[in-house]
């Protein structure tokens, strides 16, 4: 195995003053391995947004950061968009009400690669075909409004590898999706991944979407990482009893789930 | 109520809007203390220039008058006319939404077209034929103005109630058997409360520039003195003497000013928000 | 565009049973005068014999029943005839057609600067909420906000005719210049920078205002953190993701201080003594002159329907979600 692409070591984030410091993110040492599925597992609350906001440099100013990321795997500081792809939970909020999908998914594409917007909304045009939206000639004319809630992710994926990024972080894409739907974007970051040979670090605080496709598996409990691991190694010789707590919870996957939101149309 | 309070001191708009208001309220209630006589009379040589004649410390203006003392019961009538003006606009609006809101059906549609035709109307206009065709006198230039104020505290008070009153205690206040009328009183305005409260400093404003205006023009009530018929006479001797005109206008910034900054500092504090700094 | 006509027309039907309650409502106030057209009339005459009132009162329609004028004054209305205005002894229509210019003029070169002006500087503050300039914006704005139109107006006066002499103090053009064409389009428009300057102001302020908090509002929104996790130029992201987001609220502002502003152009005409529309309505107020006021209060009050029928336009044009019935939140 190469060296890995990212090398988080002693990473501490906290809010808050001084006397009442909460920390989301506490002596977190993880490596993220060039070309491998990451999936990070924890209930909600347990820093895996911010672990995914700190990789790409986006936390909020007010937080203290204490640590290291280091990142063998490219010869620079990675930049945001060019580097780092990120999609996040909400594809309606995700993208802005009055773009349309074209100017939204060709912007990252004439910031990082210098195309002028004609060329960056033909590059657009394929991106969406690649994301499998129907009629993509007509969408890049469109608004958000006008997609589903599936669609909308899939458009927002679109955006978020327009520049090719080696790293994609997908921060629970799926939570605010139907089952059916779930699975579809699922398997579409997968072949995306494959494609491109593309690093995935996927968010998620569902064991069981994650244990289908992941090679690794890290993780989180209250701020802290308890358990990180070859995929195989995590999901059948659980070391730590919140994992084992975890897998026992999931063992019944026909259980009907609480959190799917909105249906899909 | 105490953490909104102590919000509102820590906040520096709220703070500054506070002793604004202070400071011009102490101004409406010295003036009969400090100046006990009319001060639409005549105490001295007309246009005497300020800090010339101790007993006139802001000199006279172009009749004689005193300058200080009009300033002074100014602020009485401005801050009376800002008061009463909210409190007549607040309670007619939260009469109508609550009725057409707790009513529904044809008496809404009713009184939301004639909150429409209110608000398509320029209530300056309303307030000038409303004074002409009454005669100009405190009670009515309050009543004219509140005529073009109350619709915003009726749209608000109509939303509130509406969305609270699906919500579960009103429905099981029913089923207690309230009567309409008593779980209006007892439920819903006291939650509509708070939006409104802050549409209050909106009306005040409004309601002390428009008596202003209305004084400017010569329509405000001739038998108190007004910041705005001070400008107006003062606008005679522009040129001579313009501190008559430009004092006056300060005391209306200072309060209005006043009223804003205070409005904002009790919005965010209602709201939870530290100042943003 | 077939979106924007039928919008235009559901709009329009709407307002018709608004506008007949402006009538109404307008005609039993000013009916509940005292005195009528006729007694001002006499007023300005200096007195007439009883014959004469008969006679006026007659021609004017003034001995029917209150709903038998109203009917008449309705009737009158569908043909565009507003009415005989006692004071000017002229059509009520001719003299608004006449004065409306020139606060249309007024009135549009103050929003078109309250507008760009205020959210520029809106801008400005909301690019970096809670910095240094943000603050200094918003307590300046604040500040102007307070100011009365009419006193702004004779301070502007005071600094930039009387002490500067760079603009005249009152007048909406030069009289008996004998300019023509572009040369007295540049007098009006110089003649009209520091009214303009007095009306807009408080709406620059507004603007600036609203413009800073729906940035602020829109920099908390999800998809500034993705145009960000894009690496997306600052300058973009607060054009065209903040800022076009925080444009929508005022251009419904836009129509809502439509009434205000038009309010507010009665004191600053006033001031400067521009031959407009306020003005006329102060005249008519003066001159006791009932039937000049009830037509000022509903041209203006058609005036608001049609500018919020054009910033409802506008509105559809810039917010795609508007009309397509799948608007969500
Ligand atoms: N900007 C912030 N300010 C204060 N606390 C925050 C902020 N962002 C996240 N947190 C806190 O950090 C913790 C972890 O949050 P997050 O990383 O979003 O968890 P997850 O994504 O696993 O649900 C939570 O307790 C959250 O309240
Ligand atoms: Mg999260």
């Amino acid at each position: 195995m190469s060296a890995p692409l990212a090398e988080i070591r002693g990473l501490s984030v906290s809010y808050g003053r001084d006397d009442a410091r909460s920390f989301a993110l506490q002596d977190v040492d993880l490596d993220i391995a060039k070309g491998r599925r990451l999936a990070v597992i924890g209930e909600s609350g347990s820093g895996k947004s911010t672990l995914a906001l700190a990789l790409a440099g986006l936390l909020p100013p007010q937080a203290r950061i204490e640590g290291a990321i280091g990142w063998p795997g490219l010869a620079h500081p990675p930049v945001a968009g060019r580097d780092i792809g990120m999609v996040f939970q909400d594809p309606g909020g995700s993208l802005n009400p009055v773009l349309t999908i074209g100017e939204q998914v060709a912007e990252g594409a004439v910031r990082h690669l210098g195309l002028d917007w004609r060329a960056a909304q033909s590059h657009a045009l394929a991106l969406l075909e690649r994301v499998r939206i129907p009629d993509p000639q007509a969408a890049l004319g469109a608004y958000p409004h006008q997609f589903s809630g599936g669609q909308r992710q899939r458009i927002a994926i679109a955006a978020a590898i327009a520049a090719k990024p080696g790293l994609l972080i997908a921060d629970e894409p799926t939570s605010a999706l139907d089952m059916v739907v779930q699975a579809e974007i699922v398997a579409l970051l997968d072949d995306l991944v494959r494609e491109a040979g593309m690093t995935l670090v996927f968010i998620t605080h569902d064991i069981a979407l994650a244990s289908g496709f992941a090679d690794d598996i890290a993780v989180f409990q209250r701020a802290r990482l308890v358990e990180k691991g070859p995929a195989q190694a995590v999901l059948t010789k659980p070391t730590h009893a919140y994992t084992k707590h975890l897998l026992a919870a999931q063992i019944d996957f026909s259980t009907p789930r609480l959190i799917d939101g909105a249906a899909d149309a | 109520m105490n953490r909104v309070a102590g919000r509102l001191m820590r906040s520096p708009e709220g703070v500054a809007g506070f002793c604004l208001l202070v400071l011009l309220a102490a101004m409406a209630l010295a003036a009969p203390l400090l100046f006990p006589g009319d001060p639409l009379v005549i105490v001295g040589r007309p246009l005497t220039a300020p800090f010339t004649d101790p007993a006139l410390p802001l000199g006279t203006d172009r009749l004689g008058r005193d300058v200080a003392a009009g300033l002074m019961h100014g602020a009485r009538t401005s801050l009376l006319v800002g008061l009463a003006t909210a409190l007549v606009a607040l309670a007619a609006g939260a009469l109508v939404g609550t009725v057409a809101g707790l009513a529904g059906g044809l008496v809404d549609e009713a009184l939301m077209r004639v909150v429409d035709a209110f608000q398509i109307v320029p209530g300056f206009l309303l307030a000038l034929a409303f004074v002409s065709v009454t005669g100009a006198s405190l009670p009515v230039i309050i009543l004219a103005i509140a005529l073009g104020a109350w619709t915003g505290p009726a749209r608000l008070v109509r939303a509130e109630v509406l969305s609270i009153r699906e919500r579960d205690y009103v429905a099981s206040a029913r089923v207690i058997g309230m009567h309409p009328a008593e779980i209006a009183l007892r439920e819903v305005l006291p939650n509509a409360l708070p939006p409104v409260l802050a549409l209050t400093a909106v009306i005040v404003a409004t309601a002390v520039l428009v008596e202003a205006a209305l004084s400017f023009l010569g329509l405000g009530d001739p038998n108190v003195v007004t910041w705005g018929s001070m400008i107006a006479e003062g606008r005679n001797v522009l040129r001579t003497a313009p501190h008559l005109s430009i004092v006056p206008g300060l005391g209306l910034v200072a309060t209005v000013l006043g009223v804003y900054l205070l409005g904002e500092g009790l919005a965010d504090a209602m709201a939870g928000r530290e100042a943003r700094g | 565009m077939h979106r924007a006509l039928t919008l235009t027309r559901r709009r329009i039907v709407s307002s018709i049973p608004v506008l007949l309650i402006v009538i109404i409502g307008t005609f039993l106030l000013l009916e509940a005068a005292p005195g009528d057209a006729v007694d001002a009339y006499l007023l300005s005459l200096g007195g007439g014999d009883a014959g004469l009132v008969a006679e006026l009162r007659q021609s004017y329609g003034l001995d029917q029943s209150l709903v038998k004028r109203l009917i008449l004054y309705v009737g009158a209305l569908l043909r565009f005839d507003l009415g005989w205005s006692v004071a000017f002894d002229r059509p009520v229509l001719d003299l608004i057609a006449e004065r409306l210019p020139n606060t249309l003029w007024l009135m549009g070169a103050a929003t078109a600067l309250a507008f760009s002006l205020g959210s520029l500087l809106g801008i400005v503050a909301g690019a970096r909420p809670g910095s240094l300039t943000d603050r200094a914006l918003s307590i300046g704005s604040l500040a102007l906000y307070a100011v009365p139109s009419f006193w702004l107006g004779l301070v502007l006066v005071l600094v930039f005719a009387v002490a500067l002499r760079w603009f005249p103090t009152a007048g909406i053009e030069t009289i008996a210049s004998g300019k023509t064409g572009l040369a007295r389009v540049a007098d009006i428009a110089w003649h009209l920078v520091l009214p303009v300057s007095a009306l807009g102001f408080i709406y620059l302020a507004l603007f600036l205002r609203m413009m800073r908090t729906g940035m602020a509002e829109a920099w908390r929104q999800d998809f500034v953190l993705f145009a960000r996790a894009r690496g997306l130029a600052r300058r973009r992201i607060v054009l065209r993701h903040v800022a076009r987001n925080a444009l929508l609220p005022l251009v419904t502002m836009l129509g809502l201080q439509a009434a205000a502003m038009l309010g507010g152009s009665v004191v600053v005409e006033s001031v400067f003594a521009i031959p407009g529309f306020g003005r006329l309505a102060h005249e008519a107020v003066s001159g006791r002159d009932a039937p000049l006021l009830t037509g000022i209060i509903i041209v203006s009050a058609v005036l608001v329907i049609v500018v919020n029928l054009l910033v409802d336009i506008a509105y559809a044009a810039l917010d795609p979600r508007v009309g397509s019935g799948e608007a969500s939140s």
